[in-house]
């Protein structure tokens, strides 16, 4: 084999920073499989550019190295390096990183998709259905119900939840109803409503989502938690204790004089109330999680619900 | 007579000895099992230097009621609360095994306590011997993790809520939080798979991670050897240990004299 001028010595790449570029790419592209398409597609653009750079940065380099026009000292005949380090790269060397490569290919190839397996699931079709509440002509205007349902049918009594349900009456044709989770925002505790619950009246609507629970109740004092004392008002409002906002509450629409019952949304605080109420809303957060003020910042990303 | 009965002794110890000498010729393991038992250990060891032991007992006794338990209990949402019952009520002896793990849980984890407060009072966990206080605070870890996994499996209201509690704590660590809660729910909401997970988690995961774990601190503490407490007028005043010279011993239960003014006998 024809011996190249610079074989003689170790060919370093020069510094730079396309490899850390192409690395943030690949994070992006991983995080953006989770958290949305746009930024996975950006991740991969982000990949492919630095990556292009990078090869052809090594390419380039490698070029400079080898090629006629080299103006490097190297150039010059002389080995750089003293004679008993020239064999730099022996076989057993060869085969001790082949065995170490070919074994941590092999692994990563065993594990990364059985790690997967196991923490994938819980982020990918998460989105729940609507839930039919039963006819309207069941919610007496102003009068608060605890309706219990199954949120997801499938998972049956497991999943079933209660959400405090108020009609508002109907402003300009527009009817309005107040849907507030009864998950409190401190650690996810149901709260209670802090009056009476008239049991006795209580009844069953089966709905197309299966069987709901309405009972009348009475909250005058709002809403109380069992667990840690959180306290809210009747619009949810936190009043006293741990919790850090107000009450989740349900998007709701109205479907062939049904109520039906969407997703879940937070809130940091509601002004006024009813049928006028202004609702401070934000994305869907986990129990004890601040959706505005400084520490929102503590929490920028959301796994999917 | 006399003779005849020297004899016959000796044939029966051979007897006795030859499934031992085979073994030890193969494996080394009765060499073994005779160093880790007749190590050398402080002549001024106290009641305070068994909490270790008592603590690994513990877990021992987790593990084999824990596989027990495992044979009767189902973990379905619809069916693991009322194969509880079934293990309390009906299954013979359940009771008694469901009660000695739901308790022996917080003797483990008193006793881990115990002893983590004995190794630092007697100040055991200075030099050379950080790392084992270290893997002994990972120890801890983990089995606070068996609590938290364990106690969703009666899946009654207190198991339910306390574990929604306990991962929504979680979910409240910033940047990290919602994620790990929603690796630790295995989605969105509690469901099915968050029982079958955590049951997982707590009988294979967990104790996997547990029993090498405490593999190494063992390893660790026979290597560096046990500390003498505090108060010893022995280590005050001790010489450095000489090397090891001694050949190794002889005898299973019958010691040799030790090689170092360990533990002198008064007779030497």
């Amino acid at each position: 084999m024809e011996e190249r001028p610079g074989d003689d010595r170790p060919q370093l790449p020069p510094p730079s920073l396309w490899p850390v570029g192409f690395a943030v790419g690949v994070v992006c592209l991983l995080v953006g499989l989770v958290v949305s398409w746009w930024v996975a597609a950006a991740g991969a653009a982000l990949a492919l550019i630095f990556g292009f750079l990078w090869v052809r940065d090594v390419v380039s380099g490698r070029e400079r190295a080898t090629g006629p026009s080299s103006d490097e000292p190297a150039t010059d005949g002389a080995p750089a390096i003293p004679e008993h380090e020239a064999e730099r790269f022996p076989r057993s060397k060869f085969l001790e990183g082949a065995t170490l490569g070919l074994g941590a290919l092999i692994g990563a190839l065993v594990t990364l998709p059985v790690v997967a397996a196991a923490l994938v699931p819980g982020f990918v079709k998460q989105k729940s259905k609507p839930v039919n509440l039963g006819p309207l002509a069941n919610f007496k205007e102003g009068q608060y119900y605890v309706a219990t349902f199954e949120r997801n049918q499938k998972e049956g009594y497991i999943s079933r939840m209660s959400a405090f349900i108020r009609n508002n009456g109907s402003t300009n044709g527009k009817p309005s109803f107040t849907c507030i989770s009864n998950r409190c925002v401190h650690l996810g505790c149901p709260v209670q409503a802090g009056g009476p619950v008239f049991d006795k009246e209580s009844k069953t609507v089966k709905s197309g989502s299966g069987e709901v629970d309405l009972t009348p109740a009475l909250p005058a004092a709002g809403f109380i938690c069992p667990c840690h004392g959180g306290a809210y008002d009747q619009e949810g409002n936190r009043i006293a204790g741990p919790p850090v906002r107000a009450l989740n509450r349900f998007e709701f629409a109205i479907v062939e004089d049904h109520l039906v019952l969407g997703d879940m949304y937070s809130v940091a605080k509601v002004d006024g109330s009813g049928a006028s109420a202004k609702i401070h809303k934000y994305d869907l957060a986990g129990p004890g999680q601040h959706v505005d003020g400084p520490e929102q910042l503590l929490y920028p990303l959301q796994p999917p619900h | 007579m006399a003779v005849t009965s020297t004899k016959k002794r000796g044939k029966l110890e051979g007897a006795a000895m030859y499934p031992l000498d085979w073994l030890e010729e193969r494996s080394g393991l009765v060499g073994g099992i005779k160093y880790f038992l007749f190590r050398k250990v402080p002549g001024d060891t106290s009641w305070w230097h068994t909490l270790g032991s008592a603590t690994l007992t513990a877990f021992l006794v987790q593990l084999v009621t824990g596989v027990i338990l495992a044979m009767y209990y189902k973990p379905d949402v619809n069916s693991a609360h009322e194969s509880v019952q079934h293990i309390t009520h009906d299954v013979w002896g359940g009771w008694l095994v469901r009660g000695m793990h739901r308790w022996g849980a917080s003797v483990f984890i008193i006793l881990l306590f115990m002893h983590m407060g004995r190794v630092f009072l007697f100040g055991a966990y200075k030099y050379p011997r950080e790392l084992n206080w270290i893997v002994g605070v990972l120890i801890l870890a983990t089995a606070l993790f068996e609590g938290l996994t364990g106690y969703l499996l009666p899946f009654d209201q207190t198991a339910y809520w306390a574990t929604v509690v306990a991962i929504n704590i979680n979910g409240t660590a910033p940047f990290v939080g919602p994620y790990l809660a929603t690796i630790l729910r295995g989605g969105a909401e509690i469901g099915p798979d968050t029982l079958a997970r955590f049951y997982s988690i707590h009988m294979l995961l967990v104790p996997g991670a547990l029993i090498g774990l405490i593999g190494l601190h063992l390893y660790l503490v026979v290597r560096l050897g046990v500390t003498s407490p505090p108060w010893s007028k022995d280590a005050a005043d001790r010489p450095p240990d000489p090397e090891p010279s001694a050949p190794p011993r002889s005898g299973l239960v019958q010691p040799a004299p030790r090689a170092a003014g360990v533990r002198r006998r008064p007779s030497e």
